[in-house]
């Protein structure tokens, strides 16, 4: 069997190039069977310290990472894919929830939010983990750059009343900068409506958990 | 192997006479996003520099190996590889850091001026110099960002170096300077406009410092003749 010279070159750069694409994924596998194991520790970490900002490390004894479940989409949490949530248990007791849900009317487009409840109903913490809000104007909803979502720890359906779950320009208890009230407004509404979502849900959340869903 | 001369000429060559961002304009799209403050825009062109130098060294090493016809697909093969390994190594060892600069290491594969480098350059130089060519323009660009960020920060908060917490650990929060005490802030610089507003006055300047100097010689010469 014989080439001719073209199809002899076409084949020896082929050969390099198919050499050089099984060095490159050699490389690639090896550092990925490194890093895997600390970048997975890494990931569950950030998690577990997330759900501490929005739920106090003394409201629960259980594994909350163990007992994340999925959640349909439901309107009440703004969501329009499956969500997730946590469920927090002192001594066997039901004693709190971390939520995912969304705000969808933020001023440009879906503001993420984990928000805490505990067992009585009050919220324990919001934090808003992902939004496309206006920077220097409207991102102040955002922890890192101001404590504005703190007001809502303590908050719940009768404290405030139903109808002062507003910003202040609304006639509302929540403070929100002049000039840009659109997202704080989105928020405040996303977590009014989370907590009708727990209160038509507690009984459930509230039940004994599946066998060997909870460590001692 | 590579002399002093060689080694200003090269430095002098990425960070003035060659400046990606003020003289070749490429890779202008990670100049644009992230220069809206200090340390996003260092952290960035540091970690380009980094990719720009282990990416020209490695091309260069293996220059003999590749035919011309295949070279590109081969290089950004290399760069692909070589940025993705820095991604996992930072997600794994330098967690904090990767939070903050996270989506624009991958991005730094298309970032044209390293493909441009490694062809123009390391593809017909030794690996030394072609990893401190990679070196001095990533410097370069890093040189402009940060001007274009220290501009863009002052402008737009009246601040300077904030967020350098997410970088050094919350102590490092107290070097966050406030240069405008009171300022109310200015939307616009921080905003996209405000970048490309930036950038054309430093390249006009730039280009005025360079007809100003061309003048003097000019005139000089003239003066002698």
């Amino acid at each position: 069997m014989s080439f001719s010279v073209a199809s002899r070159n076409a084949l020896r750069t082929g050969t390099i190039l198919f050499i050089f694409a099984l060095a490159g994924t050699a490389l690639l596998a090896f550092t990925h069977d490194r890093t895997e194991p600390t970048i997975a520790r890494g990931l569950q970490a950030e998690k577990l310290a997330l759900l501490s900002q929005v739920l106090p490390a003394t409201l629960y004894d259980n594994d909350l990472l163990a007992t994340q479940q999925s959640v349909p989409p439901d309107d009440l949490l703004g969501t329009r894919q499956a969500s997730a949530l946590w469920l927090a248990r002192r001594g066997g007791q039901f004693s709190g929830v971390v939520l995912e849900a969304v705000a969808p009317d933020g001023y440009s487009g879906d503001i993420f939010l984990l928000i805490g409840i505990d067992a009585n109903g009050s919220v324990t913490g919001v934090r808003v983990t992902a939004h496309h809000e206006t920077p220097g104007l409207g991102d102040y909803i955002e922890h890192a750059k101001s404590a504005w979502s703190e007001q809502f720890s303590g908050k719940s359906l009768t404290q405030p009343e139903p109808k002062h779950w507003k910003v202040t320009k609304d006639g509302g208890v929540f403070d929100a900068r002049a000039g840009a009230t659109i997202s704080p407004r989105a928020v405040v509404k996303a977590v009014k409506s989370a907590l009708d979502y727990f209160s038509r849900h507690r009984a459930a959340f509230a039940a004994p958990p599946a066998s060997g869903e909870t460590k001692p | 192997m590579i002399t002093m001369t060689e080694i200003r000429s090269l430095f002098h060559n990425g960070l003035i006479k060659q400046n990606t961002g003020l003289v070749q304009l490429l890779g202008l799209c990670p100049l644009l996003a992230i220069s809206n403050n200090v340390i996003n825009a260092l952290s960035l062109g540091l970690a380009t520099a980094l990719v720009m130098a282990a990416s020209s060294g490695a091309v260069s090493g293996v220059r003999h190996f590749v035919p011309n016809e295949i070279r590109i697909p081969v290089f950004v093969l290399i760069i692909a590889a070589l940025v993705t390994v820095i991604d996992l190594a930072m997600n794994a060892f330098v967690h904090p850091l990767y939070l903050v600069l996270g989506i624009f290491i991958p991005l730094i594969t298309t970032n044209c001026i390293v493909l441009a480098r490694a062809d123009a350059f390391a593809a017909k130089n030794h690996p030394l110099h072609s990893t401190i060519d990679g070196l001095a323009m990533g410097l370069g660009l890093t040189l402009v960002l940060v001007v274009l960020g220290a501009i863009r920060e002052i402008a737009g908060k009246g601040t300077l170096f904030s967020g350098i917490d997410l970088v050094f650990g919350a102590a490092a929060k107290s070097l966050v300077l406030h240069v405008l005490p009171n300022y109310q802030g200015f939307l616009l610089a921080i905003l996209p406009p405000g970048a490309f507003i930036a950038l054309g006055l430093l390249i006009a300047s730039n280009n005025w410092k360079k007809a100003r100097v061309e003048q003097r010689a000019l005139s000089l010469a003239l003066a002698h003749a």
